[in-house]
């Protein structure tokens, strides 16, 4: 491939790098499911493409996009610890609520262009970066900050707390902790990475659609296992590191597979295939490993320390 | 110290499940009580514990707390005063994170979190000096994580985590069950020496005869969420397994049918 499309793989894989970055203090952090991520990344999409439409300035666009799904993380945390409704469902009304919402954001168009429009990009052309590494050297500081912030924020008291409600539940509340409200707070953050990330995207498309989101998701559970399987996650910097990479392995493998004819229509199967892969390789590991040890004991027992 | 008064709970009201976990139980206890609770199965004894925790609202009745009523606050704000230890070593520690990590958390117990560093310079120093009482290694082992460690060994953890900030009331639940024999007695040693050492108010939950009328000054039995028993000074000390298993008869009008409590190992 050549060195454009690396660069493009690239690109995408570190802009939507921050997205996997909030689905994986949702997923795996809080361990809440959260389908909200399919709204929240079209939302913040929608509000910088909006907002950028309007004449007004990207940046602050950019930053709207993120309030705006911190908004809609806090929501998600709303109905699941105050009206009781199961985390699944919760995201999945919001993800259909959201639908709506980013329709009116975006004019009831269903698609709205920058073409040609002044975007965080353009802007920083104009401090002298050139103009194809515009994107990368965003995208790069975006990560960079994004994954330092998190991992100061997550050895904090606050973030212990928060880590250890996705962990242990009864264990933090016996400890002090409302749970609700880590749980709003993680949502909130994460849901608010999300839309940061559709923020960037729309910018470096040049286009807000409101279907942009759909299967979001599962794009960033497949590269937040990915990164974890590759990289490994020995410790908190590495783990995030590693989603991050997992991103932009995530980018590199679509790329390869499209570049071998794969239509893009069938990329979400595709996908879909490559989590249900993953997630299923432990088992299938252990039916293969249970093969070829037959009778002796998996190590699994020694490691839950069960008497 | 805990006054609990008349407290009564049943769970799923109305419905073909529904079961009288507690019936009007009243429980004083004088501060520095330690007090061993005893019955057979689903006789109410977690559901007293988890009452007085928070875990469930009650029914009926009030519980305080030197003086404080707190029947009405939510469990996170009751965990100010109390230090728990569950019967499943899963469920006291936190398994992705490190042994000083849930440290830290426990040390932040009754306080305010805020967003400074979980932990600071001087704690690491301090969790040694305290995981070192418990003799197991762990000292050094500071940023293993817990998930690694053995259910004895995690249920001693749970313990210093429960007692790190002294709590008003420490409440056991056969913590020492799930464990083999001689872990299990290792836990329980330690969980003597900490109530000492911190001259704790506790509430233990035990199966074990022998332990429930050695540790502590007071024992209690409950059945069908009633306290069928109290127990406590000379009349303890001339009480034999035995004579609980009668009084238990007498009381109750049926035989301890319950051979985990029999067996005093
Ligand atoms: N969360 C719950 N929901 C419904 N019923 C419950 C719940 N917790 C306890 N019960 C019921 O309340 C009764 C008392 O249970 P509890 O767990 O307090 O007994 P126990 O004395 O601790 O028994 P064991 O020795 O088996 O631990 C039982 O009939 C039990 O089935
Ligand atoms: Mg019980």
């Amino acid at each position: 491939m050549s060195a454009s499309v690396w660069l493009g793989v690239l690109e995408q894989g570190l802009l939507w790098g921050v997205m996997v970055l909030g689905v994986y203090i949702t997923f795996r952090v809080l361990d809440f499911p959260d389908l909200t991520v399919d709204g929240s990344f079209t939302l913040g999409a929608a509000v910088a493409a909006r907002f950028i439409f309007e004449g007004y300035d990207p940046w602050l666009g950019t930053a709207l996009a993120l309030v705006c799904g911190v908004m809609a993380g806090c929501v998600t945390g709303f109905l699941n610890t105050k009206l009781r409704i199961a985390p699944l469902l919760s995201g999945i009304l919001m993800m259909i609520a959201l639908y709506s919402i980013n329709l009116r954001v975006m004019g009831s168009k269903s698609m709205l262009s920058l073409l040609r429009m002044d975007t965080i990009y353009t802007d920083v052309t104009h401090l002298g970066v050139s103009a194809n590494l515009a994107v990368v050297t965003l995208g790069l500081a975006a990560v960079v900050l994004t994954c330092y912030l998190l991992y100061t924020f997550l050895q904090t008291e606050i973030g212990l707390a928060l880590r250890a409600t996705g962990d242990n539940e009864q264990m933090i509340r016996s400890l002090g902790v409302n749970t609700n409200t880590s749980k709003i707070m993680g949502l909130a953050l994460g849901n608010g990475l999300v839309a940061l990330s559709g923020a960037l995207v729309a910018q470096y498309q040049s286009f807000s659609d409101v279907g942009m989101g759909i299967g979001m998701i599962v794009v960033g559970l497949a590269s937040v296992i990915v990164g974890e399987v590759l990289f490994g996650t020995k410790t908190l910097l590495r783990t995030l590191i590693a989603v991050v990479i997992g991103s932009i392995v995530y980018r590199a493998v679509i790329a390869l597979v499209m570049r071998m004819g794969l239509p893009t229509t069938d990329l979400k199967l595709f996908t879909a295939a490559l989590v249900i892969l993953a997630m299923s390789s432990p088992i299938i590991k252990e039916k293969f490993s249970a093969r070829q040890a037959r009778g002796k004991e998996s190590g699994e027992s020694a490691i839950s320390g069960r008497p | 110290m805990l006054s609990v008064v008349d407290l009564s709970k049943t769970f799923n009201p109305g419905s073909v499940n529904e079961r009288l976990a507690l019936s009007g139980v009243s429980l004083e206890l004088e501060p520095g009580d330690v007090v061993t609770v005893i019955g057979g199965n689903g006789a109410g004894k977690s559901t007293l514990l988890n009452m007085v925790a928070g875990v469930f609202p009650p029914d009926e009745g009030k519980i305080s707390i030197d003086g404080q009523r707190i029947e009405m606050f939510p469990e996170h704000v009751r965990a100010s005063y109390i230090g728990r230890v569950f019967q499943d070593p899963m469920m006291g520690t936190a398994a992705s994170m490190s042994i000083e990590e849930n440290l830290a958390m426990a040390l932040k117990r009754g306080g305010k979190r805020k967003l400074l560093r979980g932990i600071k310079r001087n704690d690491r120093d301090f969790f040694r000096e305290k995981l070192s009482l418990l003799g197991l290694g762990l000292e050094n082992r500071l940023t293993t994580r817990v998930g690694l460690l053995s259910g004895g060994q995690r249920q001693a953890l749970t313990l210093l985590m429960a007692t790190l900030v002294t709590p008003k009331l420490l409440l056991l639940d056969e913590h020492t069950a799930a464990l083999d024999p001689n872990t299990g007695q290792k836990v329980l040693d330690l969980t003597e020496k900490i109530i000492a050492n911190n001259n704790l108010t506790t509430l233990m939950v035990t199966h074990n005869m022998e332990d429930a009328l050695r540790i502590g000054n007071r024992t209690i039995m409950m059945h069908d969420g009633n306290i069928i028993l109290d127990i406590s000074g000379s009349k303890r000390e001339n009480t034999t397994i035995p004579d609980l298993l009668e009084m238990f008869r007498k009381a109750s009008g049926r035989e301890m049918a319950n051979d985990r409590m029999l067996l005093a190992n």
